[in-house]
């Protein structure tokens, strides 16, 4: 029974990486663009919560009303006019760009916050639960960020398929130059998709500080399970990525549960080593489209 | 009355030129067929008035507006269409989707899928295929299609006949009247000059970036054409500049 | 009109060769021989070791800078993994000096060879990733790596964990500071030597092919694959011993600190961004303003990291090769022999 909780509390907190995996997922099936500040920009958006929580003395989930569209124009203006000029052929100067943003992010919120660990209340629903049976209870907080995230991932896939910028985010994506002959201006595409890609990893910041406590050095922890959510679950699949955060987050619930028992591996571990083990089996990952590899 | 004036233009990619000092008159309606050895220019020529290449000298024109200072995306808003040589289709978007990108810039006109399939009746069975899936013949169709959902004054077509058999070539250019009798101006790069002294009212041959003869087909002879195109010394039954 | 032929006569045979050093070659390659003599004899001049106690520290980022750029710059292998080889370095000292009771000085190649170990499946895994994956891929396996280093009790690697008076102790305090400050030395000196050989090989010229382009540098028969694994395996092998004089140097560790990617990675990518990627004399001006930096900021950890970064972030736009590249700009010189030209002949 306590395999099964342990199963289901991982695909609960699936939804949580998935939702923090799909900004990196999108930057890069229509950009090719790998932000390595990813974790980094969740931990910015939970402390610009811890501020606006503290400042407007509301809850965090009125906070996410300032701080998703706050991170989303600054994913906009980012993207436009210094992401923008990294794009292309050699992939050298964004991933330094990315890197180097993160380490200032980190730091910068050191100086400001110091190192504490923090956390978001958000009242009641951090605790409340449904109880399914002895030994099983779906907490109301992890089932929210779940169905965010799906909700989130299934917005996105029709945005993208169905919608007339979507369509310019899918032909921008195969061919820019041809697009713009199109009447599409591929800066602007870029830039948008980063603003949603800094959006959504707003709330997953704001969730995951809501349901654990935090602190400016996290980012690192989360860029590797997103990264490793996307790569599970394929490059340039949205599904894929759903799937894969379930996969490293049933992981590191059970990791964590054989660390109870035997006291080796951990949940971190066994999630780097699933990773590890699809690399070498299947290197387009589960639902990655051939086509999309690299 | 002029569409499109081309003066002293100049361009190429980083240090390579590949156009010097050419200049064209279009009058809106007309077909402007221009052809040339490969290398010549004429894809550069199309890809810099479509705003993909840059201009390092000379102006040009359309409808009265400097184009020059309009970035690529604006130009299709102002009627410049183009379909690029080896057509370049979206691989993730469907026919239909293809088409309907062509009409991103919501330009008005009376260009709808509808009309094109009336065009082209090949594809409306294909309209909700992926199109990398299509044949040669069936992606020009399609490309052709895309350019005319802009609604465009000016189509720039680049090589339509490119790796195509010769039956297709010929259905492809049967939808060309269809588009002159809209009013659209065309400009028709075009390798094989059987096929582009057949379309046009008036033609080009460039010559390693430089025009090289220009005239109404019916005034030029064979042997002016073959002179030009490959840069023979030859006397001219008419002038050449 | 008739068409002109310009094209140009084809040289007589032996008309040219291929040149590799100028004067500013080898200007520049006498001034670093000349400053690794001055500070070989450190010892004599600085005997409080004031200086050097400094320069221990940039010296070993010197070495770790050289390597990380031989990577990035010159194989397109960006990783931000590599301080899994500092921190195998590390513990393979401990184990091999503590645990197995061998000289901790005469260890550090085994150090670096137990790196090269690691590093072959590492590649296996990691080479099936390109570009910023790549990236991110070495630093997932740094993680995994680091992680087991911490569970492994025989290691210890959860607690601190340092080179005892009972090793050290044969030593005199005067020696052991003369012998890490050589032993950095012969680091950083050694990487740039090694950098520059491998520039000056057929090795260096199918990394600039592939470099350039990798499809048409196989189809020429450059074999990429291979060219990029000996590099990797050099690499983790001087990181390694790196990683082992870090600790003799510092004297104790725990595995946050020995695989810590922001100490020993991001910093040396900020240097060598800075100084200029894919150059061999960036490394070292990277590495002087970051000492330079350092004494301005007072070593003060957050700042530091921001100020770099943030230069860092923005060279790799607007000045992607680095100071070395400004420099370039200004007049086209090399520090080093490794450009290759061609030159006419004198006639005989």
């Amino acid at each position: 029974m306590v395999w099964v909780n342990a199963l289901v509390q991982g695909l609960l907190l699936g939804g949580l990486f998935a939702l923090f995996a799909t900004g990196l997922s999108l930057a890069f099936g229509v950009m090719k663009f790998v932000n390595l500040a990813h974790g980094d920009l969740a931990i910015l958006g939970a402390f610009l919560a811890v501020s606006t929580t503290a400042t407007l003395d509301i809850s965090p989930w009125l906070a996410l009303l300032v701080v998703v569209p706050v991170m989303a124009a600054l994913g906009y203006l980012l993207q436009r006019y210094f992401f923008n000029y990294t794009i292309g052929d050699n992939p050298l100067p964004s991933i330094l760009v990315t890197f180097g943003l993160g380490v200032v992010i980190q730091n910068a919120l050191l100086e400001r916050y110091s190192a504490d660990s923090r956390g978001l209340d958000a009242g009641s629903v951090e605790t409340a639960s449904i109880k399914l049976t002895d030994g099983i209870s779906i907490g109301w907080l992890p089932l929210i960020v779940l169905l965010v995230a799906v909700g989130v991932l299934v917005g996105l896939q029709l945005f993208v398929s169905r919608t007339r910028l979507g369509r310019a985010f899918r032909a921008t994506s195969d061919d820019p130059v041809t697009a713009r002959l199109m009447g599409v201006n591929d800066r602007n595409v870029y830039a948008v998709v980063m603003a949603i890609a800094f959006a959504t990893v707003a709330v997953a910041g704001v969730f995951l500080g809501i349901r654990q406590t935090f602190g400016p050095s996290d980012g690192p922890a989360q860029l590797l399970v997103g990264f490793e959510a996307v790569v599970i679950g394929g490059l340039g699949s949205l599904w894929g990525t759903l799937l894969g955060g379930a996969i490293i987050g049933v992981a590191q619930t059970v990791g964590n549960q054989v660390d109870v028992e035997t006291g080796w591996l951990s949940g971190p571990l066994l999630g780097h080593l699933i990773f590890l083990l699809v690399l070498v089996f299947k290197p387009n990952g589960l639902l990655g489209r051939s086509r999309r590899t690299s | 009355m002029s569409l499109l004036e081309i003066d002293g233009l100049s361009a190429g990619y980083g240090d390579f030129q590949a156009l010097f000092d050419v200049s064209l008159t279009v009058d809106e309606g007309a077909t402007l067929a221009i052809i040339g050895a490969n290398g010549a220019g004429k894809t550069t020529l199309l890809r810099t008035i479509a705003g993909i290449v840059p201009a390092t000298a000379g102006s040009v024109r359309f409808g009265g507006h400097d184009l020059l200072g309009v970035p690529a995306h604006r130009r299709v808003g102002l009627g410049v269409a183009m379909v690029p040589e080896g057509r370049a289709l979206f691989p993730s978007l469907t026919v239909r989707e293809n088409l309907e990108i062509g009409a991103y810039s919501k330009r008005p006109g009376t260009w709808t899928v509808q009309k094109v399939v009336e065009v082209f009746p090949l594809l409306e069975r294909l309209l909700g295929r992926p199109s990398d899936v299509l044949s040669g013949g069936e992606q020009q169709a399609v490309a052709i299609g895309r350019a005319l959902m802009a609604n465009p004054r000016l189509i720039l077509l680049d090589e339509v006949s490119l790796g195509l058999a010769p039956i297709v070539v010929k259905q492809v250019y049967a939808a060309l009247p269809a588009i002159a009798a809209a009013g659209t101006t065309a400009l028709v790069v075009e390798q094989d000059i059987a096929q582009a002294t057949a379309v046009a009212d008036h033609l080009i041959c460039l010559l390693e970036g430089r025009v090289s003869l220009e005239g109404p087909p019916a005034e030029l002879s064979r042997d002016d054409i073959a002179a030009a195109y490959f840069g023979l010394a030859h006397t001219p039954s008419t002038e050449a500049r | 009109m008739s068409p002109v032929d310009a094209r140009p006569a084809t040289p007589a045979p032996g008309a040219y060769r291929i040149s590799r050093s100028g004067i500013d070659a080898t200007v520049g390659t006498i001034v670093f021989a000349a400053a690794a003599v001055v500070l070989a004899l450190a010892p004599w001049w600085d005997a409080d070791a004031g200086l050097r106690t400094k320069l221990i520290p940039i010296l070993l980022y010197l070495s770790l800078a050289q390597m990380w750029n031989l990577l990035a710059g010159f194989a397109g292998l960006v990783s931000v993994g590599q301080q899994m080889f500092v921190g195998v370095g590390m513990y393979a000292l401990l184990s091999f000096a503590e645990d197995q009771g061998l000289d901790p000085y005469l260890s550090v190649p085994l150090c670096g060879l137990v790196a090269v170990l690691l590093s072959v499946p590492v590649a296996a895994l990691a080479f099936r990733l390109k570009a910023g994956y790549f990236a991110i891929g070495t630093w997932v396996i740094a993680e995994v790596v680091r992680l087991f280093v911490n569970e492994w009790g025989y290691l210890g690697g959860g607690t601190v964990r340092g080179l005892t008076p009972a090793t050290l102790g044969s030593y005199s305090k005067a020696t052991r500071q003369d012998v890490t400050f050589w032993l950095a030395l012969a680091l950083a000196v050694g990487a740039t030597l090694v950098v520059v050989a491998v520039l000056r090989s057929r090795v260096g010229l199918a990394l600039r092919a592939v470099r350039d382009s990798e499809s048409g540098a196989r189809g020429l028969g450059v074999d990429a694959t291979r060219t990029k694994v000996l590099v990797w395996l050099i690499a983790a092998f001087w990181t390694g011993c790196t990683g082992a004089v870090i600790l003799l140097n510092t004297t104790s560790t725990r595995s946050d600190s020995a695989f810590s990617v922001s100490q020993w990675t991001a910093l040396v990518i900020f240097v060598v961004v800075i100084g200029g990627v894919g150059s061999t004399t960036g490394p070292i001006f990277g590495v002087i303003v970051y000492f330079a930096l350092d004494q301005l900021l007072d070593n003060a950890d957050t700042w530091r990291f921001i100020v770099l970064g943030t230069i860092a972030a923005l060279f790799a736009v607007v000045a992607p090769t680095g100071l070395y590249g400004l420099i370039q700009k200004w007049k086209p010189l090399q520090f080093f022999p490794v450009r290759r030209t061609l030159v006419a002949r004198q006639p005989q």
